[in-house]
């Protein structure tokens, strides 16, 4: 049974067609990278997914309600957790307070009681263990205190996958997890992702240029050009796709047959 | 040293406002200074010593709004009014005890926070102070033209009144009774920045998107928001009809508006204490500058009516200095010589 299933999915910013008919179904508990050369829309497709962007038409079915007619923070709510490109933490403030904002929604208390106990309340506490299991499972125990805007890159790029963890995700969207990284700390990222996946049993939808990292720890394998998907299947299938190779080696084929 | 004093050994030891004993004590010294000032202070001192405590409320309120939920608003005098009004009406015509019109300013105001909220909700930035800026216009106008309700220039009296035993007509009382309330407020804004709520707000301040998608509710949060603030407003409205005791469009004008902007700026955005200190700043400040001018006047009469506008400049030209040289205000300054004191008496 699919977790996450895109059907048809239409989306166009005035005249330029960023998906078209695009659909795609997650299956519970696998990770599934969506490649494709850069401007293909993979970004553009975690966004109608967060519901930041809204589709044309086309549906995005997960666990039994329609994304496309729903606000961020409800999609948020259902179980989806995101991490961006370009990290979008809360720079000013501490790794500790971005971990419990991962934790918003599951508090109780709102601005009153907020207001009345302070750190004092005994949620405070129930919500720090459960972050303290993320620090843990990260391994950022050193910057708990530290200011994000101070932190490597590295390590916010880690912190963000922590904030997106701390939500309690049934489905994890990563966009570029590995971007800017040097080797070493892709593979930390790479384990990071098969530690969750095994561990946490999350299902997790990865946007990943580093095919390394594509065909070593995903099952399932999307394509997309142009905003047509163009390939999917399993990553040693899609490696050898005459179409998929051609939508990266493109130019290198017609420059053959010019010479030819 | 440094070591063991910070050792904690559960999360909510960890997560203590003052992680050291020395900050509790001094605080406490502070406060007990505060309850002592009536005994040895005169009544203008008391009376200039109440204005900070009530400028402290008003500013707590409007750092919930700018400071951490990042909406710069134009129009807490506008709020204040709301909640002075409110306590002019309810005192003279119904005759309520003080106790209730503080409670019934703040919620009066915090009902026209609201109504200020709902279309602000798709609006940021400039566009927001504009909103803001005509509602704060809006006020004025009402206040000065609704003559039947608000008797217009002239203003109401509010006549005596008492709370429990306290008679608030006299000076150290009042006093009494905003340093009570000016202490609850900050505990509650402290506490509210430390809680769920304050960190969403902040969250919403820096990155509205990501905010949006690791599921804070954005209008939900606008409007709470809104609502603490002006409730806060409300009540500092309130009190200021209370030791004036007279209310009349003139003390919450627009200039008064952009004078709380001023002072979340000089104290430094987002933070409790910076409230605190931008309050009892620029109340302070023209009592300075009259101390220094007034005497100056009185030996060149010629001049006295171009120091009056030096007065302004000064306000000017301290807000453009914090601006470019302290972005972090006050606190910013107060952090810095905490932490140069930290390793006393060795350099690092």
């Amino acid at each position: 049974m699919p977790h996450l299933e895109i059907r048809e999915l239409f989306l166009s910013f005035g005249g330029i067609k960023a998906l078209i008919d695009v659909s795609l179904s997650v299956e519970k508990g696998i990770i599934h990278a969506i490649i494709g050369p850069n401007g293909a829309g993979k970004t553009a497709l975690l966004n109608c997914i967060n519901g930041v962007y809204r589709p044309d038409t086309g549906r995005i079915e997960f666990g039994g309600h329609d994304l496309t007619r729903m606000k961020p923070d409800e999609i948020a709510r259902l179980g989806v957790g995101r991490t961006f490109q370009n990290v979008e933490l809360f720079r000013n403030m501490t790794v500790l307070q971005n971990l419990l904002l991962g934790r918003h929604n599951h508090f109780r208390s709102g601005l009153f009681r907020g207001g009345v106990h302070g750190y004092r309340n005994p949620e405070e506490v129930d919500h720090r263990k459960k972050v303290e299991e993320v620090i843990d499972f990260l391994e950022v125990e050193r910057w708990r205190k530290a200011y994000v805007k101070n932190l490597p890159y590295g390590v916010q790029k880690r912190v963000e996958l922590g904030r997106a963890l701390c939500m309690d995700p049934e489905i994890l969207l990563l966009d570029e997890p590995t971007s800017g990284m040097n080797v070493e700390e892709t593979e930390d990222i790479a384990r990071f992702i098969l530690d969750i996946h095994e561990e946490i049993g999350t299902s997790i939808v990865l946007i990943e240029h580093d095919m390394g990292v594509v065909m070593d720890i995903s099952h399932m394998v999307t394509v997309l050009d142009f905003g047509n998907k163009i390939s999917e299947g399993p990553p040693h299938v899609v490696q050898n796709d005459p179409k998929v190779i051609q939508a990266y080696l493109g130019e290198e084929q017609e420059r053959e047959r010019k010479t030819a | 040293m440094a070591v063991t004093r910070y050792c904690t050994r559960t999360y909510l030891q960890d997560q203590r406002i003052f992680p050291s004993h020395s900050a509790k004590i001094s605080l406490t010294l502070f406060v007990i200074f505060l309850v002592l000032l009536p005994a040895f202070a005169g009544q203008y001192l008391l009376l200039v010593a109440s204005l900070c405590g009530i400028a402290t409320i008003s500013v707590l309120g409007l750092n919930i709004l700018t400071g951490y939920t990042g909406q710069l608003s134009l129009g807490h005098a506008a709020f204040m009014a709301i909640g002075g009004y409110t306590v002019a009406l309810t005192g003279e015509h119904f005759h309520l005890p003080f106790e209730l019109n503080l409670i019934l300013a703040g919620v009066v105001a915090s009902i026209a926070g609201l109504v200020v909220a709902i279309p602000s909700l798709r609006l940021k930035g400039l566009y927001l102070i504009i909103t803001t800026m005509a509602f704060q216009f809006i006020v004025e106008y009402v206040l000065l033209h609704w003559e039947s309700l608000t008797e217009g220039e002239r203003g109401i009296p509010i006549h005596a009144y008492s709370l429990f035993q306290l008679n608030l007509d006299d000076r150290s009382q009042q006093f009494y009774v905003v340093l009570v309330l000016a202490i609850a407020a900050t505990i509650l804004t402290k506490n509210l920045a430390m809680s769920r709520t304050g960190r969403a707000f902040v969250a919403v301040r820096d990155h509205d998107i990501a905010a949006e998608i690791i599921g804070v509710n954005l209008a939900k949060h606008k409007i709470m928001s809104f609502i603490a603030s002006s409730f806060m407003a409300g009540i500092g409205g309130c009190l200021y009809a209370y030791v004036y005791q007279r209310i009349t469009p003139e003390i919450f004008t627009f200039m008064v508006s952009i004078e709380y902007v001023a002072m979340i700026i000089v104290g430094g955005m987002g933070t409790v204490v910076g409230g605190i200190l931008g309050a009892c700043f620029m109340t302070l400040l023209p009592q300075f500058l009259g101390l220094i001018f007034g005497p100056l006047s009185s030996a060149y009469p010629f001049m006295s009516s171009r120091l009056g506008a030096i007065n302004i400049m000064i306000y000017g030209m301290i807000i453009i200095f914090f601006l470019l040289f302290e972005p972090e205000g006050l606190f910013g300054i107060w952090i810095r010589i905490k932490n140069y004191w930290k390793p006393w008496p060795f350099k690092y």
